[in-house]
């Protein structure tokens, strides 16, 4: 562990603020992390986690490359140590063998025993998790059947492709019937077909009453399959939405206009969250769907001269833009 | 505990099904052979030259410890190199990741690991020293004296050399726990020669350097006690063999190892205990 510079003590001051205590309870939590930390020599990986995970949610874990997303999920999961902080998983402390029998993992990029076959690769993950022998003849080619790769049930794992090592790497995770699933990046590596593939399993997970959660950067994954969705960035999380806030949302506006002064765009922002002018375009986040005549009413009495003016859905990307900047890799 | 024998029947599976352990044996098979025909051969010679029956059993005692101390280096490489990559290789590929997020514990993980290289040194040690051994016997009738402490000894030394690179492997990347490692006991070679040597010269300074070097890594004193223990007295006094009996490590010395052993195996898994995988 190495020395967190005063520098970087005084930028957390400053970011770690009183976290509001949890509304549900925490037995009804799959996850529960307050201010969770790390820090890797003079780097600050993860800032400050506090999030709350229901049972039998799929949770999104949205960040761009570098936002401290892996580094969460291992403390989660007691691969790396907290600096400070602590969490509950499966209402038991992290690290906990009680919790990790009821978990399951898939890493970003599955990686095993190269000289084991499909088979023997699913046996010996079930026999860590102390499935019966029995239990497990039914059960490992089940799961092989779920990913796909019956045919290869005898293939040892030097043969297998990316994307086959990815499923077999989803399948050793849903060996033990989890009820918490983490996914980090599941369709890294995977083609269309194995994208459904992972989304179909969520779903099915869902229904079984697992918590998934799933830690990506794929937009269009997480808005599919997710009920609710954390923003992370530098290392904290900086928002938790509901998905149907995107859906039933349509709380955007853009306009073209001209005559729009500094004063007026000001005053925009009584409506609005976020206002952007670019040129001609116009671009709002209103506060309320209820705005948009008010907003136009503001405009025209205003001088500016409004030649097209369309409510937009605020989509997942564009509030994921608005938070982590558009100039971030995704 | 389950869990560990769950690694270690894993770990041995890998050393046969990536076929370390039948390259290992059908080597030390060959090694073996050869000595077995060098020995027959040493044999006709002494017939053909009329070598009195004293002298040759010197001799062939000689031979028999210059044998065991190849089996010894064998071991020593063996074990290094077999499980050099256990940990470190799959820290870096992060296919430990997978196993560590099961409900097993790390030090199931490395004490499985560790039983399971373990278990296979031990048979290709046991294969190596009382093979020779036994050749040795029936085609010359000659015998080490203790096999079973040189046994014991060179076996305990394999042990030490496979905490320490358990213990290096949860520092350090693949390549530089080998060197490490190796290096390690490179320096208790020379400690030990150079004991030997301060001891034979009545150099006392050089006798210190080697106990000091014996300190820092003991594997080799542990192999110049398994010949003490094996190779005749009167062969060590008439000079017989290049082993010599000039300086002994003791029993406390020994113990010291055994120590450093279990040490060294405690510090690997409280070192994998709180790293990050």
């Amino acid at each position: 562990m190495g020395v967190v510079s005063s520098s970087i003590r005084d930028q957390e001051a400053e970011t770690l603020q009183p976290e509001p205590l949890p509304t549900v309870p925490r037995t009804e939590l799959a996850i529960s992390a307050r201010r969770l930390r790390k820090v890797f020599e003079d780097k600050i990986a993860v800032r400050g986690l506090t999030l709350d995970v229901r049972r039998g949610e799929v949770f999104g874990f949205l960040g761009p490359n570098g936002a401290g997303k892996s580094t969460s999920v291992k403390m989660l999961l007691d691969l790396v140590k907290p600096s400070s902080g602590d969490a509950e998983v499966l209402g038991r402390p992290i690290g906990d063998l009680q919790a990790k029998a009821r978990i399951g993992f898939l890493p970003e990029h599955f990686r095993f025993y190269d000289w084991l076959t499909a088979t023997e690769l699913l046996r010996l993950h079930g026999r860590l998790y102390d499935i019966p022998p029995e239990a497990l003849r039914h059960r490992v080619p089940t799961m092989l059947e779920t990913v796909g790769l019956s045919p290869h049930s005898k293939k040892q794992l030097r043969h297998f492709s990316k994307g086959m090592l990815q499923r077999i790497g989803l399948a050793q995770s849903l060996i033990n019937e989890p009820d918490l699933l983490f996914l980090d990046e599941p369709t890294s590596g995977l083609d269309p077909v194995g994208r459904r593939l992972v989304r179909d399993i969520i779903k099915s997970e869902r229904e079984r009453g697992a918590t998934v959660f799933l830690n990506s950067h794929l937009l269009s994954e997480v808005e599919v399959t997710c009920d609710r969705v954390a923003f992370i960035k530098a290392g904290e999380v900086i928002e938790i939405r509901d998905m149907n806030s995107f859906a039933e949302g349509r709380n955007g506006i853009r306009a073209r206009v001209t005559g729009i002064s500094e004063d007026v765009l000001l005053g925009l922002h009584a409506f609005a969250s976020s206002v952007l002018c670019d040129s001609e375009l116009l671009t709002m986040n209103l506060n309320g769907p209820e705005l948009a005549p008010r907003v136009l009413r503001y405009l025209v009495e205003h001088g500016v001269e409004v030649f097209e003016f369309t409510p937009v859905r605020l989509s997942l990307e564009d509030r994921f833009l608005e938070i982590l900047g558009a100039d971030h890799g995704l | 505990m389950t869990h560990a024998w769950i690694m270690a029947g894993v770990t041995f599976r890998e050393a046969a099904r990536k076929k370390i352990l039948w390259m290992a044996l059908a080597a030390g098979v060959a090694f073996l052979l050869l000595f077995s025909l060098g020995l027959h051969f040493q044999m006709e010679s002494f017939e053909d030259n009329h070598v009195r029956g004293f002298v040759r059993r010197q001799a062939v005692s000689g031979i028999l410890m210059m044998g065991f101390y190849a089996i010894d280096s064998l071991v020593v490489v063996m074990t290094v190199l077999a499980s050099v990559d256990t940990l470190s290789g799959e820290i870096a590929s992060g296919a430990i990741q997978a196993i560590a997020t099961k409900p097993v514990s790390r030090w199931e993980v490395l004490a499985g690991k560790w039983l399971g290289f373990s278990f296979m040194l031990s048979l290709y040690i046991a294969l190596m020293v009382i093979g020779i051994d036994t050749l040795a016997h029936f085609i010359t009738g000659v015998a080490a004296r203790h096999i079973l402490r040189g046994f014991g000894l060179i076996w305990m030394e394999s042990m030490l050399l496979l905490s320490v690179t358990f213990f290096f492997g949860t520092w350090f990347s693949t390549l530089t726990n080998g060197v490490l490692t190796l290096g390690l006991h490179g320096l208790a070679f020379l400690g030990g020669w150079l004991e030997q040597a301060g001891a034979l010269t009545h150099t006392p300074k050089a006798v210190d350097v080697g106990i000091v070097a014996s300190i820092l890594m003991p594997s080799e004193s542990l192999w110049r006690r398994a010949v003490f223990e094996m190779q005749s007295p009167l062969t060590t006094a008439l000079n017989f063999s290049p082993f010599s009996g000039a300086s002994v490590p003791s029993p406390l010395m020994i113990g010291y190892a055994a120590l450093y052993l279990v040490l060294f195996f405690f510090l690997a898994i409280q070192r994998l205990e709180k790293r990050d995988l």
